[in-house]
């Protein structure tokens, strides 16, 4: 089948700003949204830019909104979407070329929420015991790929970058709820900030971007309650 | 621009990571890598990471030992591999220290699973080895190494391509890089570098490696005259999703899933009576390819279903009297088969429709990995050619160095076990290199090369499409440098690749700009797959036996009188020359390998 794909395309070197171009490609049903760029990008058009790796939902690289929805280009099928397909990069990170967009802000709120385990107790011989339940406590948000989908899914990311964002208090959480980790009350203490976590009004968007199906939203809820009730629990 | 580093880190996943985080403790070290680290391909390791803790049941190192030197058909160097293998321990202690999330038992213990290859040598049963966490524990071994990365604050150097390697009077001097964002080319001076680069997977048309697994690292070295070692040995992994190639864990078998063809026939039992579907991996990739050549591939099709059902799990778990460690029957719900491989669920309900708890998924043999690569002695440091010498400060660790801990065949695990053992000494052994020297002076124009390279894939036109050129070398590869191959074969691959050499010098990037100009870089990159291809093919053909992952229908045994040696592969202008070196055996004599 014959899929019509409307890209949003900026060059720095060469545009005064970002503009569509539409390009007709040949498909198949289970064609990933990818390797249609990659037929654009080998056979007709070597400048179009975007990031991609793994190519199958993992290493996080190719996250764009796909027909308005944050997707990553190598998890969305033709069979998902259809054959008009428009593609743009994501929303509130500043654009550097087609559908790259610069990560370095999202990778400094990152890095602002104390992304790894702390323990200053020496170590056993063998591993720290856990049990299985209490490993389950945070397993959903040890999925997290950080691939911005959600961050730049919402609306007060849009509204205003400072804000830390749904990834950052994914990976957060992540250390909250672990058993083996000693700074919670710092990481909450964080994201008790105007630019923390008060900005998330429950919109949703996050979890419906995610593409690792974590649930965002629930997991911002139960961060939102700590700090609001002192216990993590 | 110039910069001052004394330890350069090239590539940042599981390999590189470890590397910086030792390296940095001892010298000023920076870390250059082509993909934001958290996008690197360890983080799509699913299975788990080999290591004999003993956890759930007795294991001990040296029988991880010895499945690791039979699992490479003996042609692993087995002082390395027994070092890893007793390294093995501490550093899945220390990777649990770090955050790692593993899995638990119910003492609160890592959990483990058993995967192809690793047995209890007394019963040899399979054995509860690969620490894991659900189905994406290289995701977690990237995530938790990224985090400490960011806990030390080591210098990146994020989506920086390293493009050459500067040597000055056989001594490390440098490496050149191109920022990606601003197209600018930057020289590192160092006193060491370690390559951590990772796999060339896109050298094969089905693959389950990532679009930046191009090789770099190694058509580095070898374009400095640098040898490939052991480059005919690339691991086809037996459970591809078909057509696509992304990867299915062994982890599906070690749960008690079962490979069946088109009769629904159980056709391991046949091809390895003992431990049937795990097997290690170059046995099993070749019984799925002699059902297919016999017309049992499912619907006609040249693939085959990998059934992880919970009723067929069971009646197989009966069959072969497995059992949980306490001695109860095994037994599995579909709860638990969600519960335990999340990921590979995802993967078939998203790219083929298939429900893996109610549906068979159709798989077929994938090019996964790379047991050669550049030659390295256990501490990391990189050989100069086939004798011990070696080129001080030059260091690789993790797929793209050869140790040789894999030999033939790697086994399940073992890779994310190779990375981090290896990615920590590398590290440790350039700082303290790094301390007892001075730098080595830059040459008057280290990036003159580069700039060539890059001027000649910007200039004019080009009258070569480099995706043709891509995709012809990727079929020539999968028919012939495959799972089977034949003298015939290899020489018609061969060939194509050197007229495909030759046709690359008519390629052009479309793309003409400085900012982002990944076009220009994939051209590079598939100047890179074409030298490793050469390389691969040339390496296979001369080898005139059947071993591990090489596997000749016109020599179909092994041949240790003649062939129980090393190929140091390397590449000047009339092409490939091939040198050889012998094997370190030091407690186990080649025997048959059955299983």
């Amino acid at each position: 089948m014959e899929v019509t794909l409307k890209i949003l395309r900026y060059n720095p070197e060469t545009d005064k700003k970002p503009h569509y171009e539409t390009y007709k490609v040949e498909a198949e049903r289970n064609d990933q949204v990818l390797d249609l760029l990659n037929r654009v990008k080998w056979y007709e058009d070597g400048t179009l830019s975007y990031r991609r790796s793994c190519a199958h939902g993992i290493c996080g690289s190719d996250a764009m909104r796909i027909n308005g929805i944050n997707r990553l280009a190598c998890k969305v099928l033709v069979r998902d979407v259809g054959t008009k397909i428009t593609v743009e990069p994501i929303l509130g990170l500043p654009i550097k070329k087609d559908l790259i967009v610069d990560m370095e802000p999202f990778f400094e709120h990152y890095r602002a929420v104390i992304p790894y385990l702390v323990n200053d107790d020496p170590p056993p011989q063998r591993e720290r015991l856990q049990t299985p339940e209490a490993r389950a406590r945070f397993d959903d948000t040890t999925k997290c790929i950080l691939c911005a989908a959600c961050t730049t899914s919402c609306p007060s990311f849009w509204a205003s970058g400072q804000y830390v964002g749904p990834a950052a208090i994914v990976q957060a959480h992540r250390f909250i709820y672990d058993d083996r980790d000693q700074a919670g009350a710092e990481r909450l203490e964080i994201l008790n900030d105007r630019m923390g976590i008060w900005r998330c009004h429950d919109i949703y968007n996050c979890t419906d971007a995610c593409p690792r199906e974590i649930e965002v939203t629930k997991a911002l809820g139960e961060v939102k309650m700590a700090i609001t009730t002192g216990k993590i629990d | 621009m110039q910069h001052q580093y004394e330890v350069v880190i090239v590539g940042a996943g599981g390999a590189g990571l470890m590397a910086a985080l030792s390296a940095s403790k001892g010298a000023k070290t920076a870390v250059l890598s082509k993909l934001y680290p958290v996008r690197s391909h360890t983080g799509t390791a699913q299975g788990g990471v080999g290591a004999a803790l003993a956890s759930e049941e007795e294991d001990k190192p040296e029988w991880h030992t010895y499945d690791t030197v039979k699992g490479s058909d003996y042609l692993g160097d087995q002082d390395a591999i027994e070092f890893m293998c007793e390294e093995a321990v501490s550093t899945v202690y220390d990777l649990e220290h770090m955050g790692l999330p593993f899995n638990r038992t119910a003492e609160g213990r890592i959990a483990q699973r058993p995967f192809g290859g690793h047995t209890n040598n007394e019963t040899g049963k399979p054995v509860r080895r690969a620490c894991y966490a659900a189905d994406r524990t290289g995701h977690m071994i990237l995530q938790t190494l990224y985090q400490q990365c960011i806990k030390n604050k080591v210098k990146f150097f994020d989506e920086f391509q390293v493009l050459d390697l500067v040597i000055n009077d056989g001594k490390v001097s440098g490496v050149v890089a191109v920022d990606l964002d601003s197209g600018e080319i930057h020289t590192f001076q160092c006193k060491a570098v370690i390559f951590a680069t990772g796999g060339w997977g896109r050298v094969w048309e089905i693959t389950s490696n990532a679009h930046s697994y191009t090789g770099d690292g190694v058509a580095i070295t070898l374009r400095h005259g640098i040898p490939a070692e052991d480059m005919e040995f690339f691991q086809f992994h037996p459970t591809g999703i078909y057509r696509m190639g992304i990867l299915i864990t062994e982890g599906v078998r070690g749960e008690g899933g079962v490979l069946l063809n088109n009769e629904g026939e159980r056709f391991m039992e046949e091809y390895a009576p003992t431990v049937k579907d795990l097997a290690s991996r170059d046995v099993i990739s070749r019984a799925m390819y002699l059902e297919m050549q016999a017309g049992r591939g499912v619907n006609g099709k040249r693939y085959l279903h990998l059934d992880v059902r919970p009723e067929t799990v069971n009646k197989y778990a009966k069959i072969d009297g497995r059992t949980y460690p306490d001695g109860t029957p095994y037994e599995v719900t579909a709860g638990d088969i969600l519960a335990k491989l999340p990921d590979i669920i995802d993967f078939c309900r998203t790219y083929m429709d298939v429900d893996p708890v109610t549906q068979p998924m159709p798989v077929q043999p994938t090019a996964h990995y790379g047991m050669g690569g550049i030659p390295t002695d256990v501490n990391g440091q990189v050989f100069a050619d086939e004798t011990d010498k070696l080129i001080p400060g030059l260091y690789a660790a993790g797929e793209v160095a050869c140790v040789s801990v894999h030999g033939a065949n790697r086994l399940g695990t073992n890779s994310l076990l190779d990375i981090v053992v290896f990615g920590k000494v590398s590290g440790q052994h350039a700082a303290e290199y790094a301390q007892g020297v001075d730098y080595v002076p830059l040459p008057e124009d280290p990036q003159a090369e580069v700039r060539r390279q890059l001027e000649h894939l910007t200039e004019g036109e080009g009258t070569e499409v480099a995706a043709d050129l891509r995709k012809e070398m990727q079929e020539v590869m999968f028919d012939h440098v495959g799972v089977f191959r034949t003298e015939e074969g290899m020489s018609q691959a061969l060939e194509k690749i050197r007229e495909l050499k030759q046709r690359f010098k008519n390629v052009r990037a479309g793309d003409r700009g400085k900012i982002w100009n990944t076009d220009v870089l994939e051209v590079w990159e598939l100047g890179c797959l074409l030298d490793l291809a050469e390389v691969t093919a040339k390496s296979a053909l001369e080898r005139k036996e059947s071993r591990g992952a090489h596997a000749r229908e016109d020599y179909d045994e092994r041949d240790d009188d003649n062939w129980m040696k090393h190929t140091m592969a390397f590449m000047n202008e009339d092409g490939v020359e091939l040198k050889y070196k012998p094997v370190t055996i030091t407690r186990f004599e080649p025997k048959k390998r059955v299983y």
